[in-house]
């Protein structure tokens, strides 16, 4: 599963952990984030995000 | 009043705004003013970093003038984009044209487009230096301390760190430096400061500060953005930050609250009581009658919440929901709460903040305690048993459900 990370504030999904606090189990690849989920550091939307290389 | 010599041939060339009341619009309340520290570093490249608010230009330019003419500024540190740092830029920039500006991708596109300057830039990145001639300047990006274009400038031979807003306070004073201020008050800004600005950004400030603590560089002067200079023990302050950004807590309660009538009020009190006689600390708030600043800078070390509403149009009152709203900005972590109130029919304020409370991810420990019109004998017994059965939940470290 890809890392993507977010151009805005370089956050870094990581599809291992997952982002528990927004309620997102670990194991959860970044195309099956629901399309509301925002990044949990600066709150920029999905489209903002690019895979990692 | 002069330029003021930080260490040799470097100068505070910033300016105090004294009289500030509001900040970030009115997002922050600054009963103590600020200061725009700005750094003016005297080498074979003279050298500015950061800039003050806009309004201020005149008095930073007088300030350099005391050292060498603005002209013959030729590197410009932009560390961040905000206008209270490079509000004064178009004004130097039309003394010095030729100067060029140095900062992150993002603070280029962000100048841009907030001043629409044609001037030379050159993006960095972490790692990356710049000689100075003598001396020499490294950054490091802080994206998101606070803003996606911050980042930190340290310079080598001098041990200093100018990270521009982290380890800020606005704290307005005659003095630069820590050892020369009252530390109570200069830790209550700085804590105001963290809780009411960096609280949500926690996970990323734990994560820089341990890159630069791995980057192993010698630091003996933290000079921040905005108030005092850190110098007698700049560690005091990265410590301090270390704990906040861990969402370490005390075992206390904000009992924080908007009543109609007074019975609100009533059972707000009672429930301060059952707490303090449980043994846990409490602080209580009328949410329109303090500083909303100063709630959020007492929440931040603080385990437990509850929150108080009277009904209105079967809500919470909307003092309590811009309150409530605020909050749920700052994502605080390992945190549990409750809601209360009185009601005259309907009811609803309790259910409307819990589920504030569940957006913000704050965990509720015990049902609402709703109370029809005033609360009597009986009623503002049950209030004493909540608070009383809150701190025994803070007491336990919130094991039962709380992150």
């Amino acid at each position: 599963m890809d890392k993507y990370r977010c151009e805005v504030c370089n956050y870094v999904y990581d599809p291992a952990l997952g982002d528990p606090d927004s309620g997102v189990p670990a194991g959860t690849p970044f195309e099956k984030l629901p399309d509301d989920w925002v990044c949990p550091v600066c709150g920029a939307d999905k489209s903002q995000f690019v895979k990692e290389g | 009043m002069k330029p003021y010599e930080i260490k040799k041939g470097i100068y505070w060339v910033g300016v105090v705004d004294w009289n500030v009341r509001t900040f970030h619009g009115h997002t922050y309340t600054t009963k103590r003013g600020t200061t725009y520290n700005a750094y003016l570093i005297i080498d074979d490249k003279i050298t500015l970093v950061d800039t003050v608010y806009g309004p201020f230009a005149d008095e930073m330019l007088e300030k350099i003038a005391h050292i060498v003419p603005a002209e013959k500024i030729d590197y410009i540190i932009a560390n961040h984009v905000e206008t209270d740092h490079s509000g004064a830029l178009p004004a130097l920039m039309r003394r010095c044209p030729g100067a060029k500006v140095f900062g992150t991708e993002k603070c280029r596109d962000g100048l841009y487009k907030n001043y629409y300057g044609k001037w030379e830039f050159k993006t960095v990145k972490t790692g990356d230096t710049l000689s100075l001639g003598r001396r020499s300047l490294s950054f490091i990006e802080a994206p998101m301390i606070h803003w996606p274009d911050s980042m930190f400038t340290y310079c080598p031979q001098e041990k200093l760190l100018l990270p521009n807003d982290a380890f800020g306070q606005h704290y307005a004073t005659s003095e630069r430096f820590d050892d020369e201020v009252d530390n109570s008050i200069l830790m209550e800004e700085a804590t105001k400061y963290y809780a009411n600005i960096l609280w949500p950004l926690g996970s990323v400030i734990a994560r820089k500060i341990e890159e630069v603590k791995k980057l192993n560089i010698p630091i003996d002067m933290i000079a921040p953005s905005h108030g005092i200079i850190w110098r007698k023990d700049p560690f005091k302050i990265i410590d301090a930050y270390v704990q906040w950004a861990g969402n370490t807590t005390k075992e206390k309660v904000a009992v924080v609250y908007e009543t109609m009538w007074g019975a609100t009020e009533k059972m707000a009190r009672r429930m301060a009581e059952g707490i303090i006689d449980a043994g846990v600390g409490v602080t209580l708030f009328d949410v329109n009658l303090s500083d909303r600043t100063e709630i959020i800078s007492e929440m931040l070390d603080t385990k437990g919440f509850l929150f108080g509403s009277s009904t209105h149009d079967n809500d919470m009152l909307p003092g309590m929901a811009g309150f409530l709203e605020f909050l749920k900005g700052l994502k605080a972590k390992n945190r549990i709460a409750s809601a209360f109130g009185s009601y005259g029919w309907g009811g609803g304020a309790t259910q409307e903040i819990e589920k504030v409370l569940l957006e913000s991810g704050i965990a509720v420990t015990q049902p609402p305690l709703s109370v029809k019109y005033m609360p009597d004998e009986n009623e503002l017994t049950r209030c004493y048993e909540f608070g009383t059965a809150f701190a025994q939940a803070v007491k336990k470290g919130g094991s039962d459900g709380s992150r």
